[in-house]
């Protein structure tokens, strides 16, 4: 074979693999005005600088703890590595991960997804791991996370996954193909709306209470994570009315973290000492907390970790100040959007919400 | 592991390139491994039934060739001493010997196959006749799982056996190449079912990397698949929407249904072959075609001399023949000739031949009545062609149209029609419903409801409706164009960039409309269940 054949067909391979990969970028989800859960944890590759506290778990800590408060009160820095329904081995392996970029001080897990021994579904899993870099974490918490009917290919080369969505791609698939907007704050989703507590569903019964063993051999194994990377664990349930938190639960946390010398603050029952009122500072009922509750949960918490970790105020530090002064300007500005949409809308259009009809 | 799976991608990924890194001598070797590995897969347990069918044609094999040895030693030794009668009486008498083995080989791997295939067809008819006459009918069924490719690889095999029987070719002396010669993957799940003779001489040979090899086994491979998971598994979904409710969808529906199977089992079948000679070709084996375009056919005789070819062939050189020159059917013939007159005493020996052969070959596909019907059916239709023949003739002699493009046309749409027809046995559930739908297409006139939106309904969008279109429309440009000889060759032969252009084209189709992954159920190729 010649040298111009041999390059002929180097290039054209070339084309082929650059084709497809704009494909895939093409036809992913980009989750930019609606499901935007979907852009969290990916967001935390931009972050520029270190952060004292990273915390994972699910919805319970990416609705409910803002990050920005906790700067503005006691100059920590922080990120919420959650996911939407994110399972302990996916918070496990995220922060496998994120001790490869950084050792924060504190880690915080949120324990209700203890509740959860077994893979749930496609699409949450979906949502915590396609953000994931590629890494040997990654492939772990895939393994990890499968359904019977999903398969490795699918996350290595997401096109195999999302090649069906050619007929409804949209303008944003294009506009997003290479860049999309930030839509988190440090992995904070934030929600200005209110829609107070009214009824609270009646916890079902569980046939056992008992968590499942491979939710307590991920919480082993994150405690023994955090040990080799000296990073101090704290487990939190956060103050969300529901998914019903068992009693059941509660002590076996209880009797978990006084035998592994962790701290556990339970949210829910200190609601009051947080200020939390339950019908201003959530969004949904109390499934969520809107951003007023998750400041007071950060103002809370923050006061915690500082008093109990003597987390540094880095606030007089002019490289960091002027990173955060840049992340505050996002969030209030986020918030003054959200509060003239809710103005104008009576709902946050932007975010892809249905309007209520109450 | 199915072929439309990334196991199997991933499987034959890394089989062609160990296959080209090892020394030459052990190519076949590692393709014996891939084959029984590919078989595990499909189920660990299905590994004693190969491995039975194996070692017995070996040891009948073997067997054989020794008496046919000795016999022609004999004979060469002896040549003076023995008179022409002695030769003949000894000859008859190794002849039967050999015949023991060869029945015997038959019998243990046909049974098998009559075992695992068809026991719970039988059980279930003499239960249905027990209760017809007031019994019980209550002989349970076996919990017996089918093998994978059991029918391909048993006619395959027991081919060999007769042909080594029949002094073909000498029996295989090496028990592992004939070991995979049976268990060959590529054609294990679904043919061509192939002869030692043809299959050999590849099969076992030193292959060199060759790039020609390499690139048009690819595209052979990559047509399969788009064949495969573009247009079959997408137009699967409304086909099983149709064929699961006949009561909602009779009349026009049927009739879609019908056609839409058509295209379904073109593009599964020849696409599952595509794959395998493919697959074969980077392998640098070659494999025997089985078509040759069998939708361009003027009717359904010349359909079955195009369509899975190398099955009509194995029916025809290893049941018809023999059948045919058996001495049972020279005693029909004879008794035919003196009962009834000329012509129809040389007609009935081939009708009941080509009865049994298509009974058998309905047999084949499937251990249910639709099967045996279906397979009759194209028996009938065969049969009544053949014997109108001075008709056409005559017809043909006062209207002189024969030759026009119209009347190809026509005669090609009519056998697609008349096949596509034949057909709805596969799909219905029984034999009476499948009559049922296909009188409904002329006595339930819904045709309006085709144009009201309901189409919709049987799963696929407006967008898949037009990439079925389009899949269809290269697959008829694809086969026009395969007039002229390999469309591979012609399209080597073209400049760079429209190559190029047309093998990404494919291969970008194939990821992007393929009917695979999450939201799609994997469909394993239609002929894999035979």
């Amino acid at each position: 074979m010649n040298k111009k054949k041999f390059g002929l067909r180097v290039a054209a391979v070339c084309f082929l693999f650059i084709a497809i990969w704009l494909l895939q970028r093409l036809l992913m989800p980009k989750y930019v005005s609606a499901i935007v859960e979907g852009s969290l944890i990916e967001e935390y590759y931009r972050e520029e600088t270190s952060h004292d506290v990273i915390f994972v778990g699910d919805c319970e800590v990416y609705e409910n703890i803002s990050p920005i408060a906790l700067w503005d009160n006691y100059g920590i820095t922080s990120f919420i590595r959650g996911g939407a329904q994110q399972l302990i081995w996916q918070s496990y392996y995220l922060l496998e991960e994120t001790f490869k970029y950084e050792k924060p001080e504190v880690a915080v897990f949120n324990i209700l997804a203890m509740q959860y021994d077994e893979p749930q579904s496609e699409a949450y899993n979906r949502l915590n791991l396609d953000g994931m870099r590629m890494s040997k974490e990654k492939i772990k918490s895939i393994n990890a996370s499968m359904m019977e009917d999903e398969h490795l290919a699918e996350y290595l080369f997401p096109l195999l996954r999302y090649h069906s969505r050619w007929n409804e791609l949209s303008w944003e698939d294009f506009k997003y193909i290479f860049n999309k907007d930030k839509i988190s704050h440090n992995g904070y989703y934030m929600r200005v709306d209110i829609q107070p507590v009214k009824t609270i569903p009646k916890p079902k019964k569980l046939p056992s209470y008992e968590f499942g063993e491979k939710a307590w051999e991920y919480l082993n194994r994150m405690v023994e994570l955090c040990k080799e990377n000296d990073v101090q664990l704290v487990l939190i349930k956060a103050p969300s009315i529901y998914p019903h938190w068992y009693d059941e639960w509660d002590a076996q946390i209880k009797e978990y973290s006084e035998e592994h010398d962790l701290l556990y603050i339970n949210l829910l029952q200190k609601a009051d000492e947080v200020g939390i009122d339950y019908n201003t500072d959530t969004y949904n009922g109390g499934l969520h907390l809107n951003i007023s509750g998750a400041e007071k949960v950060a103002v809370y918490l923050g006061n915690i970790l500082k008093e109990t970790y003597g987390l540094k105020d880095h606030r007089d530090e002019p490289e960091l100040s002027s990173v955060w002064q840049e992340k505050s300007r996002f969030y209030n500005e986020m918030r003054e959007k959200q509060l003239r949409e809710l103005e104008e809308y009576g709902y946050l259009k932007s975010l892809g919400v249905e309007k209520r009809e109450d | 592991m199915l072929f439309a799976s990334y196991n199997f991608i991933v499987f034959i990924s890394v089989l062609f390139i160990i296959y080209y890194i090892i020394p030459k001598k052990y190519q076949w070797v590692l393709l014996l491994l891939a084959s029984y590995l590919f078989y595990f897969f499909a189920g660990p347990s299905y590994l004693i039934y190969i491995a039975a069918t194996t070692i017995s044609t070996y040891i009948a094999g073997r067997m054989i060739g020794n008496i046919a040895q000795s016999q022609a030693r004999y004979l060469s030794e002896h040549k003076k001493e023995l008179t022409r009668g002695e030769k003949r009486v000894y000859r008859d008498r190794q002849k039967s010997k050999m015949w023991r083995w060869l029945l015997a080989c038959l019998l243990f791997n046909f049974g098998i196959l009559a075992v695992v295939k068809y026991s719970n067809f039988v059980i279930a008819n003499i239960n249905h006749i027990s209760k017809a006459v007031g019994g019980t009918g209550g002989f349970s069924f076996w919990n017996i799982a089918l093998p994978m490719g059991i029918s391909f690889y048993t006619f395959q095999t027991m081919g060999y056996i007769i042909d080594v029987y029949r002094g073909k070719y000498s029996p295989e002396k090496n028990i592992f190449k004939l070991a995979l010669f049976v268990s060959f993957f590529p054609q294990l799940v679904q043919g061509p079912i192939s002869r030692f003779d043809d299959l050999s001489q590849t099969l076992f040979k030193e292959h060199p990397f060759e790039y020609r090899n390499i690139s048009f086994g690819l595209q052979r491979i990559v047509w399969g698949y788009f064949k495969k998971v573009v247009i079959a598994d997408r137009i699967m979904v409304a086909v099983n929407t149709l064929i699961k409710d006949p009561e909602t969808y009779q009349g026009a529906f049927a009739l879609v249904g019908m056609l839409f199977y058509a295209f379904q089992l073109y593009a599964d079948f020849t696409g599952g072959i595509d794959i395998t000679i493919g697959i074969a070709e980077v392998l640098g084996i070659k494999v025997k075609e089985n078509f040759d375009r069998p939708y361009f056919s003027k009717s359904i005789a010349e359909y079955w001399r195009r369509w899975h070819i190398t099955m009509g062939t194995w029916f025809r050189d290893y049941l018809f023949y023999p059948l045919s020159t058996s001495k049972g059917m020279m005693k029909i013939y004879k008794f035919t000739r003196q009962h009834f007159n000329p012509y129809l005493g040389k007609r009935i020996p081939v009708y009941i031949s080509t009865i049994i052969v298509w009974f058998t070959t309905g047999l084949w596909h499937g251990s249910s009545w639709n099967f045996i019907v279906w397979g009759l059916m194209n028996c009938f239709v065969i049969v009544i062609s053949q014997e109108l023949e001075p008709l056409y003739s005559w017809f043909h002699s006062k209207v002189r149209i024969g030759n026009t493009i119209g009347f190809r046309v026509f005669q090609v749409i009519r056998t697609v029609l008349l096949l596509s027809a034949i057909r709805m046995f596969d799909c219905y559930r029984d034999v009476p419903t499948t009559f049922r739908m296909f009188g409904s297409m002329f006595t339930v006139f819904n045709y309006r409801e085709l144009f009201n939106g309901s189409m919709l309904n049987l799963g696929l969008s407006m967008a898949d409706y037009g990439v079925l279109l389009l899949g269809l429309v290269i697959l008829l440009t694809v086969s026009l164009v395969q007039r002229k000889g390999s469309v591979r060759a012609q399209l080597a032969s073209r400049p760079h960039l429209i190559r190029y252009a047309i093998y990404y084209a494919l291969l970008i189709a194939i990821l992007i409309f393929g009917a695979y992954g999450v939201g799609y159920d994997s469909s394993q190729f239609i002929y894999n269940q035979f």
